[in-house]
């Protein structure tokens, strides 16, 4: 156990990943420990030394001494700037915050949570990760959380990838960075296409039609509440009355639960353009407060209706394995 | 994204005071830079306020690249150069207002502040002063200051003047190191611009004085003397300078300076010695007192007793002198040296010829000549003045006979040419005449007021004699100074008037920090480094050796900051830290606590596996509980559980 944390923040550990492009996600909190934090000067800092050396030569051929006062002086800032900067981000503790799911095309909001248990505020924390950008202030003993907006492109999981933290504070002379990657990823669901919602099927063997006199149009009495039921169908006024919580009934209900089948969609569209019509269909019947179900070739989600069914369907969608 | 082109892409702050340090260090430089540069600034400066005051657009490229074009002709048109100092100094400071009115992104603020520190710099190429120091530490810490405003942009200015202000506290002892330890090199590296040493003040070659109708006195400083015994007397106080020898009727000029080793000097009584740290005066003498007998490093002495150093005196210089009031000087006193002190016009000043031969044929040898002279300039009324009348061809007849008026240059004139008249070689020595001791350091300092002028005659018996016309007619002007020769004070300088004795206290302190400046900041040099090391105890050292010193003072130096910067970055507080050292007991003891466990939930599972524990065990949690979340931690609380965690056994 402590030989694995020795390992993990060795410079021989950083090199092998380094050389061997193992990233590989770190669960819990990733602590910026010296070990890996590095520093480098920016552009400016080396045109910064460039001007020192020229204010030197300056001084010494005209023998200015206040030259080399002011020119030891910028030096002394600059080196001192280098402390600054790998302090401004040295034991830092990040980790994973939360991330909601998204369809794909959509920007995943990964949330990191930097956790600053110094005695000092920390400014200007860069984070870039495949071209998103996003900045926070840590200060003293607080967290700051801060949000990595992130292109999903393909429905499924969307893995963190390294976060390249860095900051310049405080004189944008010196660069230090660390790469992070804490274990999170997003679900991407399936891109909704813009299909209107089918006409329910007319399926003789499910002989749940127009008889049981459920539907979404009439109100034709009330049954007690299953956990599957909308909650804009609870009838409060009759449930306070009772003991129990009662759901209402419409008349024609049966005419509106609807099965989304993977095998009634046209036989010549591919597999992500089958999901895309799916979760448009789940998203639509949602909407309309609907019951639906889905078939897919190999997992079936039973009607149902909410928000908890809702996403079980998309997830369903977005983990199709076809 | 906002237009790049907009000048609101900047916060406004820093950008105001990144201008703002850019004005203060061009400040110095206005005093001198021509009118339409000066005039120019402000009109930029005046432009890209308004513009970043309403948020509008900053001007086109090519109306800069215009505008920069026009500023390198009229650089060149001004000094018909562009190479140079002033001309190089006169692009910068145009070129960072020019730079101002582009600096859109980050990346301009970089240049402009580089471009500060630049100009910083080159402020001391005019003065390296107290005030201009102060003056440049200050637009330093402005411009750092802006820098970490624009690198976090969202602080409040304080917080930037804080973090910069610390910053520059932290960089100065590393200053220190480098600025005394760094390896030095006696400068210059390669050929000076022409025009590197102009506005040095000093002593002439050349002295005409019927063409000058008023000498302005400066106060500003021409050596400082620390005597290693007693000061002598004022009357001796005769620093001597160039020699001029010939004369074409109105001006005097230096002799050829013959540089010959074999210098006779017979001397008598005690020596004084002496430290002289020379002002930069842009010319090869040195200045010792009346007569020198040893020599400084690097220096030659004519046979005119005029101590010549090789190269012109560029940078303070300070040296140890000896010298003797009493003096016999009988070299230079060859035939032909004798023979060119006799030279003059004789078209010129008849009327003093007469005069002087009157007192050749009345008097039996060259000293009773000398005699007559000096009652003559005693008698005769002269009036000292520092603006004198023009005088026209005959000079010397007219000062004597009809002016009347003139100041030591007069007086020094028309003796020699009396006496050569007369027959008796005579020269004229330029220098100073006396020097005020500052009480608060003991430094005895010589100003260009001080600048005096007087008279040599050859007499066989004691060789070259000193004769000071002016001290024979205004006895005053030696034995208390200039300020009390001068009827009136209106034409001195502040600082030399006497009037007030606070006035006098503060100049006398003020001076006095100056010299303890330029001794150990603006005169630390290669030699005054080696002084140094010698006496930390570093003999004769190699720029090796003081790179390695330097290397690890400096690795020390930081190494102290940063323990005192890092001294709060693993400062977690005492119940977590006592909370960690229990959980770590346990840990050896296989009881680890899981990542989601809550810390009653682990005691609680920790009590089931230790039931001899419990108590503790819950008691610690549920003082961690108390105080990492409850209203108000309780110092008796946090020693309870630090006690009870250094008690604990798993």
């Amino acid at each position: 156990m402590k030989l694995d944390r020795v390992l993990q923040y060795s410079q021989a550990y950083n090199f092998y990943q380094w050389v061997f492009k193992r990233h590989a996600p770190e669960p819990g909190v990733v602590f910026l420990s010296q070990r890996r934090v590095y520093i480098l000067p920016t552009r400016h800092g080396l045109s910064f030394g460039g001007s020192l050396v020229l204010m030197l030569i300056g001084s010494i051929n005209y023998s200015l001494s206040l030259g080399y006062v002011l020119t030891f002086l910028l030096a002394g800032l600059g080196v001192v700037s280098i402390l600054h900067t790998f302090r401004n981000l040295a034991h830092l503790y990040v980790s994973a915050g939360r991330v909601s799911p998204v369809f794909a095309g959509d920007s995943a909001q990964f949330q990191l949570v930097f956790e600053n248990r110094s005695g000092f505020d920390r400014h200007s924390l860069d984070l870039a990760c495949r071209g998103a950008t996003a900045s926070c202030d840590a200060p003293a003993r607080q967290h700051c959380s801060v949000v990595l907006p992130l292109k999903a492109e393909k429905r499924g999981w969307l893995q963190l990838e390294r976060v390249t933290v860095e900051t310049r504070f405080p004189l944008g002379l010196m660069r230090a960075w660390s790469y992070v990657q804490p274990d999170m990823r997003a679900l991407v669901y399936p891109r909704p296409d813009s299909a209107p919602l089918p006409l329910p099927y007319s399926d003789a063997d499910t002989g749940d039609a127009v008889s049981s006199g459920a539907g979404t149009d009439d109100f034709s009495g009330l049954r007690p509440y299953q956990a599957t039921d909308s909650p804009r169908h609870i009838a409060w006024k009759a449930s306070a009355r009772s003991e129990l919580l009662l759901t209402k009934l419409f008349a024609g209900r049966a005419a509106s639960e609807l099965w989304f089948d993977w095998t009634q969609l046209p036989a010549d569209m591919h597999t992500e353009a089958r999901l895309s019509r799916l979760a448009r269909w789940v998203l639509l019947a949602e909407e309309r407060g609907l019951r639906y179900g889905l078939k897919l070739p190999d997992a079936e989600v039973p009607l149902g209706e909410g928000f908890a069914h809702r996403e079980r369907c998309l997830k369903e969608l977005a983990l199709f394995h076809g | 994204m906002a237009d790049p082109r907009s000048a609101d892409a900047l916060p406004l702050a820093p950008l105001v005071a990144l201008v703002a340090g850019a004005t203060l260090t061009v400040a110095p430089h206005a005093l001198w830079l021509p009118w339409w540069v000066d005039a120019t600034a402000a009109i930029l400066l005046g432009w890209r306020a308004a513009l970043a005051l309403r948020s509008r657009a900053l001007p086109a490229r090519w109306l800069l690249l215009l505008l920069t074009l026009a500023s390198v002709i009229g650089v060149f048109f001004s000094y018909r150069t562009i190479m140079g100092r002033d001309p190089g100094v006169t692009l910068l400071v145009l070129l960072l207002f020019l730079k101002l009115m582009e600096t859109r992104l980050r990346r301009d603020v970089f240049v402009v502040a580089f471009l500060v520190y630049f100009v910083a710099l080159s402020n001391f190429f005019y003065s390296q002063s107290i005030p201009i120091a102060g003056l440049m530490l200050l637009t330093v810490f402005i411009t750092t200051a802006t820098l970490v405003g624009f690198s976090a942009p969202q602080r409040p200015v304080m917080d930037d003047v804080k973090t910069a202000g610390r910053m520059l506290l932290q960089a100065g002892p590393v200053m220190l190191l480098l600025f005394f330890l760094f390896p030095r090199v006696q400068g210059p590296l390669w050929g000076m611009p022409q025009d590197a040493y102009t506005g040095m003040t000093g002593l002439s070659e050349t002295m005409s004085p019927g063409s000058i109708s008023g000498l302005s006195l400066s106060d500003s400083i021409a050596f400082r003397v620390k005597f290693d015994g007693a000061t002598p007397p004022r009357g001796q106080l005769y620093w001597r300078g160039p020699v001029l020898s010939d004369f074409d009727g109105t001006t005097w000029r230096v002799g050829l300076p013959q540089l010959r080793q074999d210098t006779r000097i017979g001397v008598e009584g005690a020596p004084v010695d002496y430290e002289v740290t020379l002002e930069p005066h842009n010319r090869n003498w040195m200045f010792a007192l009346e007569m020198p007998t040893s020599l400084p490093p690097s220096a030659r002495v004519t046979t005119e007793y005029q101590v010549i150093s090789l190269t012109p005196v560029r940078s303070r210089i300070r040296y140890e002198m000896r010298s003797y009031p009493n003096f016999s000087a009988t070299s230079g006193a060859e035939p032909a040296d004798l023979a060119l002190a006799l030279r003059f016009p004789r078209v010129f000043n008849r009327r003093a010829q007469g005069l002087a031969r009157e007192w050749r044929d009345s008097s039996g040898d060259n000293a009773a000549i000398v005699r007559r002279a000096v009652e003559f300039f005693r008698s005769s009324r002269f009036e000292y003045t520092l603006t004198p009348p023009l005088l026209g061809a005959n000079s010397v007849d007219e000062f004597l006979f009809s002016t009347k008026q003139g100041f030591c240059e007069h007086f020094a004139s028309s003796f020699v040419l009396l006496m050569r008249a007369a027959g008796v070689p005579a020269r004229v020595v330029t220098g100073y005449q006396g020097g005020d001791t500052n009480p608060v350091d003991g430094y005895m300092v010589v100003r260009q007021a001080d600048a005096h002028a007087w008279a040599e005659v050859w007499l066989a018996e004691n060789g070259w004699t000193r004769v000071d016309p002016t001290a024979a007619a205004i006895p005053v002007r030696v034995e208390l100074g200039i300020t009390a020769a001068r009827p009136g004070g209106a034409a001195l300088p502040l600082l030399m008037r006497t009037s007030s004795d606070w006035l006098k206290a503060l100049r006398n302190n003020w001076e006095a920090l100056a010299n303890q400046w330029n001794q150990w900041v603006l005169g630390y040099n290669p030699d005054r480094q080696r002084e140094m090391l010698s006496w930390l105890g570093v003999q004769q050292p190699s720029w090796q050796t003081m790179t390695v010193m330097l290397f690890w003072s400096v690795a020390g130096v930081l190494l102290l900051i940063a323990l005192w910067l890092l001294r709060g970055i693993r400062r977690e507080d005492a119940v977590q830290r006592a909370w960690l050292r229990f959980c770590e007991k346990l840990a050896r003891a296989d009881l680890a606590r899981a990542l989601p466990e809550g810390p009653l939930d682990y005691a609680g599972r920790i009590a089931g596996r230790l039931p001899a524990r419990e108590a503790a065990v819950r008691a610690i949690a549920a003082l961690y509980v108390d105080l990492r979340y409850g209203p108000r931690a309780d110092p008796h609380s946090v020693a309870r559980m630090q006690q009870l965690v250094r008690e604990f056994r798993p």
